[in-house]
Protein backbone atom coordinates (compact mmCIF):
# COMPACT_ATOMS: atom_id res chain seq x y z
CA UNK A 1 0.00 0.00 0.00
CA UNK A 2 1.10 3.57 -0.61
CA UNK A 3 1.30 5.99 2.32
CA UNK A 4 -1.94 7.62 1.16
CA UNK A 5 -3.69 4.24 1.12
CA UNK A 6 -2.44 3.44 4.62
CA UNK A 7 -3.67 6.81 5.90
CA UNK A 8 -7.00 6.14 4.19
CA UNK A 9 -7.22 2.66 5.76
CA UNK A 10 -6.65 4.17 9.21
CA UNK A 11 -9.27 6.86 8.61
CA UNK A 12 -11.80 4.25 7.43
CA UNK A 13 -11.20 2.26 10.63
CA UNK A 14 -11.57 5.46 12.68
CA UNK A 15 -14.79 6.35 10.86
CA UNK A 16 -16.35 2.89 11.22
CA UNK A 17 -15.43 2.84 14.92
CA UNK A 18 -17.08 6.24 15.39
CA UNK A 19 -20.20 4.90 13.65
CA UNK A 20 -20.50 1.98 16.09
CA UNK A 21 -20.16 4.41 19.00
CA UNK A 22 -22.37 7.20 17.68
CA UNK A 23 -25.20 5.39 15.92
CA UNK A 24 -27.51 5.00 18.97
CA UNK A 25 -27.24 8.75 19.65
CA UNK A 26 -28.04 9.57 16.02
CA UNK A 27 -31.02 7.19 16.01
CA UNK A 28 -32.40 8.53 19.29
CA UNK A 29 -31.38 12.19 19.63
CA UNK A 30 -32.10 13.78 22.98
CA UNK A 31 -35.02 15.95 21.95
CA UNK A 32 -37.06 13.05 20.54
CA UNK A 33 -39.04 10.58 22.57
CA UNK A 34 -37.11 7.34 22.96
CA UNK A 35 -39.29 4.20 22.59
CA UNK A 36 -39.90 2.42 25.90
CA UNK A 37 -38.28 -0.75 24.55
CA UNK A 38 -35.02 1.13 23.91
CA UNK A 39 -35.20 2.70 27.38
CA UNK A 40 -35.73 -0.76 28.84
CA UNK A 41 -32.66 -2.03 26.98
CA UNK A 42 -30.72 0.99 28.25
CA UNK A 43 -31.64 -0.12 31.77
CA UNK A 44 -30.68 -3.79 31.53
CA UNK A 45 -27.95 -3.80 28.88
CA UNK A 46 -25.13 -2.12 30.83
CA UNK A 47 -24.72 -4.88 33.38
CA UNK A 48 -25.24 -7.63 30.84
CA UNK A 49 -22.67 -5.93 28.59
CA UNK A 50 -20.03 -5.54 31.29
CA UNK A 51 -20.53 -9.22 32.15
CA UNK A 52 -20.06 -10.01 28.45
CA UNK A 53 -16.83 -7.98 28.50
CA UNK A 54 -15.48 -10.12 31.33
CA UNK A 55 -16.06 -13.21 29.20
CA UNK A 56 -14.45 -11.33 26.30
CA UNK A 57 -11.36 -10.59 28.43
CA UNK A 58 -11.09 -14.27 29.34
CA UNK A 59 -11.74 -15.60 25.84
CA UNK A 60 -8.20 -16.90 25.36
CA UNK A 61 -8.02 -18.66 28.72
CA UNK A 62 -7.43 -22.39 28.17
CA UNK A 63 -9.93 -24.16 30.45
CA UNK A 64 -9.33 -27.69 29.16
CA UNK A 65 -5.52 -27.75 29.42
CA UNK A 66 -3.23 -27.01 32.37
CA UNK A 67 -3.46 -24.69 34.25
CA UNK A 68 -7.20 -24.84 33.35
CA UNK A 69 -7.82 -21.19 34.07
CA UNK A 70 -7.18 -21.76 37.77
CA UNK A 71 -4.98 -18.65 38.21
CA UNK A 72 -7.67 -16.52 36.53
CA UNK A 73 -10.35 -18.11 38.69
CA UNK A 74 -8.46 -17.64 41.97
CA UNK A 75 -7.53 -14.04 41.16
CA UNK A 76 -11.05 -13.14 40.05
CA UNK A 77 -12.51 -14.60 43.24
CA UNK A 78 -9.94 -12.56 45.20
CA UNK A 79 -11.07 -9.36 43.41
CA UNK A 80 -14.71 -10.20 44.17
CA UNK A 81 -14.08 -10.88 47.87
CA UNK A 82 -11.91 -7.77 48.34
CA UNK A 83 -14.44 -5.58 46.56
CA UNK A 84 -17.36 -6.96 48.56
CA UNK A 85 -15.44 -6.47 51.80
CA UNK A 86 -13.59 -3.16 51.33
CA UNK A 87 -15.47 -1.45 48.47
CA UNK A 88 -12.20 0.03 47.25
CA UNK A 89 -11.65 -0.51 43.51
CA UNK A 90 -7.95 0.31 43.53
CA UNK A 91 -7.16 -2.14 46.31
CA UNK A 92 -9.24 -4.92 44.71
CA UNK A 93 -7.70 -4.43 41.28
CA UNK A 94 -4.10 -4.00 42.42
CA UNK A 95 -4.23 -7.01 44.76
CA UNK A 96 -6.00 -9.19 42.18
CA UNK A 97 -3.48 -8.24 39.50
CA UNK A 98 -0.49 -8.82 41.78
CA UNK A 99 -1.87 -12.19 42.87
CA UNK A 100 -2.41 -13.20 39.24
CA UNK A 101 1.08 -12.19 38.13
CA UNK A 102 2.64 -14.07 41.05
CA UNK A 103 0.50 -17.19 40.47
CA UNK A 104 1.41 -17.53 36.79
CA UNK A 105 5.10 -17.16 37.67
CA UNK A 106 5.17 -19.64 40.55
CA UNK A 107 2.57 -22.33 41.22
CA UNK A 108 1.08 -22.28 37.73
CA UNK A 109 4.20 -21.57 35.72
CA UNK A 110 3.66 -22.86 32.19
CA UNK A 111 6.95 -22.04 30.47
CA UNK B 1 -13.70 27.30 35.23
CA UNK B 2 -13.94 24.04 37.13
CA UNK B 3 -11.62 22.14 34.76
CA UNK B 4 -8.98 21.67 37.45
CA UNK B 5 -11.53 20.35 39.93
CA UNK B 6 -12.89 18.04 37.24
CA UNK B 7 -9.46 16.56 36.44
CA UNK B 8 -8.76 16.12 40.15
CA UNK B 9 -12.08 14.35 40.60
CA UNK B 10 -11.74 12.25 37.45
CA UNK B 11 -8.14 11.09 37.82
CA UNK B 12 -8.53 8.55 40.70
CA UNK B 13 -11.24 6.69 38.77
CA UNK B 14 -8.96 6.34 35.76
CA UNK B 15 -5.96 4.80 37.57
CA UNK B 16 -6.90 1.18 36.72
CA UNK B 17 -7.36 2.24 33.10
CA UNK B 18 -4.01 4.07 33.23
CA UNK B 19 -2.29 0.80 34.13
CA UNK B 20 -4.11 -1.20 31.51
CA UNK B 21 -3.85 1.31 28.67
CA UNK B 22 -0.21 2.15 29.24
CA UNK B 23 0.82 -1.50 28.94
CA UNK B 24 -1.68 -2.42 26.24
CA UNK B 25 -0.67 0.75 24.37
CA UNK B 26 3.00 -0.19 24.67
CA UNK B 27 2.21 -3.68 23.37
CA UNK B 28 0.41 -2.08 20.43
CA UNK B 29 3.33 0.30 19.72
CA UNK B 30 5.84 -2.54 19.82
CA UNK B 31 3.75 -4.61 17.41
CA UNK B 32 3.32 -1.65 15.07
CA UNK B 33 7.03 -0.87 15.10
CA UNK B 34 7.89 -4.50 14.38
CA UNK B 35 5.62 -4.26 11.31
CA UNK B 36 7.64 -1.31 10.04
CA UNK B 37 5.59 1.67 11.25
CA UNK B 38 7.17 4.28 13.52
CA UNK B 39 5.86 6.27 16.48
CA UNK B 40 4.12 8.89 14.32
CA UNK B 41 1.87 6.16 12.96
CA UNK B 42 1.22 4.95 16.50
CA UNK B 43 0.23 8.45 17.56
CA UNK B 44 -1.92 9.04 14.50
CA UNK B 45 -3.78 5.74 14.96
CA UNK B 46 -4.31 6.12 18.69
CA UNK B 47 -5.60 9.69 18.28
CA UNK B 48 -8.03 8.92 15.44
CA UNK B 49 -9.15 5.33 16.12
CA UNK B 50 -8.88 4.95 19.94
CA UNK B 51 -10.07 1.33 20.03
CA UNK B 52 -7.77 -1.24 21.60
CA UNK B 53 -8.65 -4.54 20.00
CA UNK B 54 -9.30 -2.92 16.62
CA UNK B 55 -5.89 -1.26 16.47
CA UNK B 56 -4.20 -4.64 16.85
CA UNK B 57 -6.32 -5.91 13.95
CA UNK B 58 -5.46 -2.71 12.05
CA UNK B 59 -1.74 -3.49 12.16
CA UNK B 60 -2.28 -6.62 10.10
CA UNK B 61 -4.73 -4.85 7.76
CA UNK B 62 -2.08 -2.20 7.09
CA UNK B 63 0.39 -4.78 5.82
CA UNK B 64 -2.11 -6.25 3.34
CA UNK B 65 -3.26 -4.89 -0.06
CA UNK B 66 -5.60 -1.88 0.03
CA UNK B 67 -9.20 -3.07 0.56
CA UNK B 68 -11.33 -0.19 1.87
CA UNK B 69 -14.69 -1.97 1.89
CA UNK B 70 -13.52 -5.05 3.75
CA UNK B 71 -11.60 -2.86 6.22
CA UNK B 72 -14.83 -0.94 6.85
CA UNK B 73 -16.89 -4.12 7.38
CA UNK B 74 -14.29 -5.80 9.59
CA UNK B 75 -14.21 -2.70 11.79
CA UNK B 76 -18.01 -2.62 12.10
CA UNK B 77 -17.98 -6.26 13.16
CA UNK B 78 -15.11 -6.06 15.64
CA UNK B 79 -16.60 -2.93 17.21
CA UNK B 80 -20.31 -3.82 17.05
CA UNK B 81 -20.33 -4.19 20.85
CA UNK B 82 -19.98 -0.40 21.08
CA UNK B 83 -23.60 -0.10 19.93
CA UNK B 84 -24.58 -1.48 23.33
CA UNK B 85 -22.63 1.26 25.10
CA UNK B 86 -24.52 3.89 23.15
CA UNK B 87 -27.91 2.41 24.02
CA UNK B 88 -26.83 2.15 27.66
CA UNK B 89 -25.65 5.77 27.81
CA UNK B 90 -28.53 7.51 25.99
CA UNK B 91 -30.05 8.74 29.26
CA UNK B 92 -26.81 9.54 31.07
CA UNK B 93 -25.40 11.65 28.25
CA UNK B 94 -28.65 13.51 27.63
CA UNK B 95 -28.12 17.27 27.58
CA UNK B 96 -24.52 17.24 28.83
CA UNK B 97 -23.55 19.84 26.27
CA UNK B 98 -20.60 20.59 24.05
CA UNK B 99 -18.41 17.67 25.17
CA UNK B 100 -20.89 15.02 24.08
CA UNK B 101 -19.46 14.31 20.58
CA UNK B 102 -15.97 13.73 21.99
CA UNK B 103 -17.25 11.56 24.85
CA UNK B 104 -19.21 9.41 22.38
CA UNK B 105 -16.13 9.22 20.11
CA UNK B 106 -13.98 8.07 23.03
CA UNK B 107 -16.33 5.44 24.45
CA UNK B 108 -14.02 2.43 24.58
CA UNK B 109 -14.85 -0.65 26.67
CA UNK B 110 -13.11 0.87 29.68
CA UNK B 111 -14.34 4.45 29.22
CA UNK B 112 -17.92 3.22 28.90
CA UNK B 113 -17.59 1.10 32.03
CA UNK B 114 -16.21 4.06 33.99
CA UNK B 115 -18.76 6.57 32.69
CA UNK B 116 -21.62 4.21 33.37
CA UNK B 117 -20.54 3.42 36.91
CA UNK B 118 -19.40 6.81 38.21
CA UNK B 119 -21.20 9.99 39.16
CA UNK B 120 -19.54 13.42 39.17
CA UNK B 121 -18.97 15.12 42.54
CA UNK B 122 -21.46 17.89 43.35
CA UNK B 123 -19.24 20.83 42.35
CA UNK B 124 -18.35 19.42 38.91
CA UNK B 125 -20.73 19.29 35.96
CA UNK B 126 -21.44 15.88 34.45
CA UNK B 127 -20.21 16.94 31.00
CA UNK B 128 -16.85 18.24 32.24
CA UNK B 129 -16.31 15.24 34.51
CA UNK B 130 -17.07 12.72 31.76
CA UNK B 131 -14.98 14.72 29.29
CA UNK B 132 -11.88 14.51 31.46
CA UNK B 133 -12.34 10.79 32.19
CA UNK B 134 -12.48 10.22 28.44
CA UNK B 135 -9.59 12.58 27.71
CA UNK B 136 -7.33 11.08 30.40
CA UNK B 137 -8.00 7.57 29.08
CA UNK B 138 -7.30 8.77 25.53
CA UNK B 139 -3.98 10.30 26.65
CA UNK B 140 -2.89 7.08 28.41
CA UNK B 141 -3.65 5.14 25.26
CA UNK B 142 -1.81 7.56 22.95
CA UNK B 143 1.15 7.75 25.35
CA UNK B 144 1.44 3.97 25.66
CA UNK B 145 1.38 3.52 21.88
CA UNK B 146 4.06 6.14 21.28
CA UNK B 147 6.30 4.78 24.06
CA UNK B 148 5.94 1.26 22.67
CA UNK B 149 6.75 2.32 19.12
CA UNK B 150 9.75 4.41 20.24
CA UNK B 151 11.31 1.83 22.52
CA UNK B 152 10.15 -1.16 20.51
CA UNK B 153 12.23 -4.24 20.98
CA UNK B 154 14.48 -2.58 23.57
CA UNK B 155 11.76 -3.23 26.12
CA UNK B 156 12.68 -6.32 28.05
CA UNK B 157 10.35 -6.26 31.06
CA UNK B 158 8.43 -9.43 31.59
CA UNK B 159 4.94 -7.98 31.83
CA UNK B 160 3.15 -11.25 31.13
CA UNK B 161 -0.20 -11.22 32.86
CA UNK B 162 -0.61 -7.41 33.01
CA UNK B 163 -3.67 -7.80 30.78
CA UNK B 164 -5.47 -9.24 33.82
CA UNK B 165 -5.86 -5.66 35.08
CA UNK B 166 -8.82 -5.28 32.68
CA UNK B 167 -10.52 -8.43 33.97
CA UNK B 168 -9.97 -7.28 37.55
CA UNK B 169 -11.29 -3.79 36.72
CA UNK B 170 -14.47 -5.12 35.09
CA UNK B 171 -14.99 -7.63 37.90
CA UNK B 172 -14.76 -4.95 40.58
CA UNK B 173 -17.25 -2.80 38.63
CA UNK B 174 -19.69 -5.72 38.34
CA UNK B 175 -19.48 -6.37 42.09
CA UNK B 176 -20.48 -2.74 42.72
CA UNK B 177 -23.30 -2.95 40.16
CA UNK B 178 -24.65 -6.11 41.77
CA UNK B 179 -25.33 -4.23 45.00
CA UNK B 180 -28.39 -2.90 43.16
CA UNK B 181 -30.89 -5.79 42.99
CA UNK B 182 -32.29 -4.89 39.58
CA UNK B 183 -28.87 -5.46 38.00
CA UNK B 184 -28.48 -9.04 39.16
CA UNK B 185 -30.49 -10.99 36.60
CA UNK B 186 -29.24 -8.95 33.58
CA UNK B 187 -25.68 -9.58 34.79
CA UNK B 188 -26.23 -13.34 35.10
CA UNK B 189 -27.86 -13.37 31.65
CA UNK B 190 -24.83 -11.56 30.22
CA UNK B 191 -22.38 -13.94 31.84
CA UNK B 192 -24.17 -17.18 30.95
CA UNK B 193 -25.16 -16.22 27.40
CA UNK B 194 -21.64 -15.00 26.57
CA UNK B 195 -20.00 -18.07 28.09
CA UNK B 196 -22.27 -20.42 26.12
CA UNK B 197 -21.55 -18.50 22.90
CA UNK B 198 -17.82 -18.62 23.63
CA UNK B 199 -18.02 -22.42 24.00
CA UNK B 200 -20.07 -22.83 20.83
CA UNK B 201 -18.44 -20.30 18.49
CA UNK B 202 -14.88 -20.03 19.82
CA UNK B 203 -12.88 -17.00 20.99
CA UNK B 204 -12.66 -15.19 17.63
CA UNK B 205 -16.34 -15.29 16.61
CA UNK B 206 -18.43 -15.43 19.77
CA UNK B 207 -19.04 -11.72 20.27
CA UNK B 208 -21.73 -11.10 17.62
CA UNK B 209 -23.73 -14.25 18.54
CA UNK B 210 -23.38 -13.28 22.21
CA UNK B 211 -24.78 -9.81 21.50
CA UNK B 212 -27.69 -11.33 19.58
CA UNK B 213 -28.32 -13.81 22.41
CA UNK B 214 -28.33 -11.00 24.99
CA UNK B 215 -30.89 -9.00 23.03
CA UNK B 216 -33.13 -12.05 22.52
CA UNK B 217 -33.04 -13.19 26.16
CA UNK B 218 -33.45 -9.66 27.54
CA UNK B 219 -36.38 -9.09 25.18
CA UNK B 220 -38.10 -12.33 26.21
CA UNK B 221 -37.58 -11.48 29.88
CA UNK B 222 -38.76 -7.89 29.47
CA UNK B 223 -41.94 -7.87 31.52
CA UNK B 224 -40.50 -9.32 34.77
CA UNK B 225 -37.21 -7.40 34.46
CA UNK B 226 -38.76 -4.06 33.59
CA UNK B 227 -40.83 -4.08 36.79
CA UNK B 228 -37.63 -4.20 38.83
CA UNK B 229 -35.97 -1.25 37.12
CA UNK B 230 -36.00 2.01 39.05
CA UNK B 231 -38.65 4.35 37.66
CA UNK B 232 -36.32 7.28 37.09
CA UNK B 233 -32.82 7.26 35.65
CA UNK B 234 -30.66 4.53 37.15
CA UNK B 235 -27.72 6.71 38.08
CA UNK B 236 -27.13 6.05 41.74
CA UNK B 237 -24.11 3.78 41.65
CA UNK B 238 -20.68 4.82 42.85
CA UNK B 239 -17.52 2.80 42.46
CA UNK B 240 -14.83 4.60 44.42
CA UNK B 241 -15.02 5.50 48.06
Amino acid sequence: MSIMQIVLTILIIAGATAITRGLPFVLFPSDLHTPSYIRYLGGVLPCATIAMLIVYCMRHVEFVAWPNGIPELISTVAVILLQVRFKNMLISIAAGLALYMVLIRTVFETI
Amino acid sequence: MNAKAAIKAAFPYTIPVLTGYLFLGIAFGVLLQSSGFGFLWAGFMSVTIFAGAMQFVAVSLMTEPFAPLSVFLVTLMVNARHLFYGFSMLEKLRGIGKYKPYIVFGMTDETFTLLYSTEPPKDVSRGTFYFFITLLNHCYWIGGGIIGALLGSQLRFDMTGIEFVMTAFLTAIVVEQLRAKHNRIPCIIGLVASAICLLVFGPERFLLPAMAALIVVLTIARSPLEKKLPKQKATESETLP
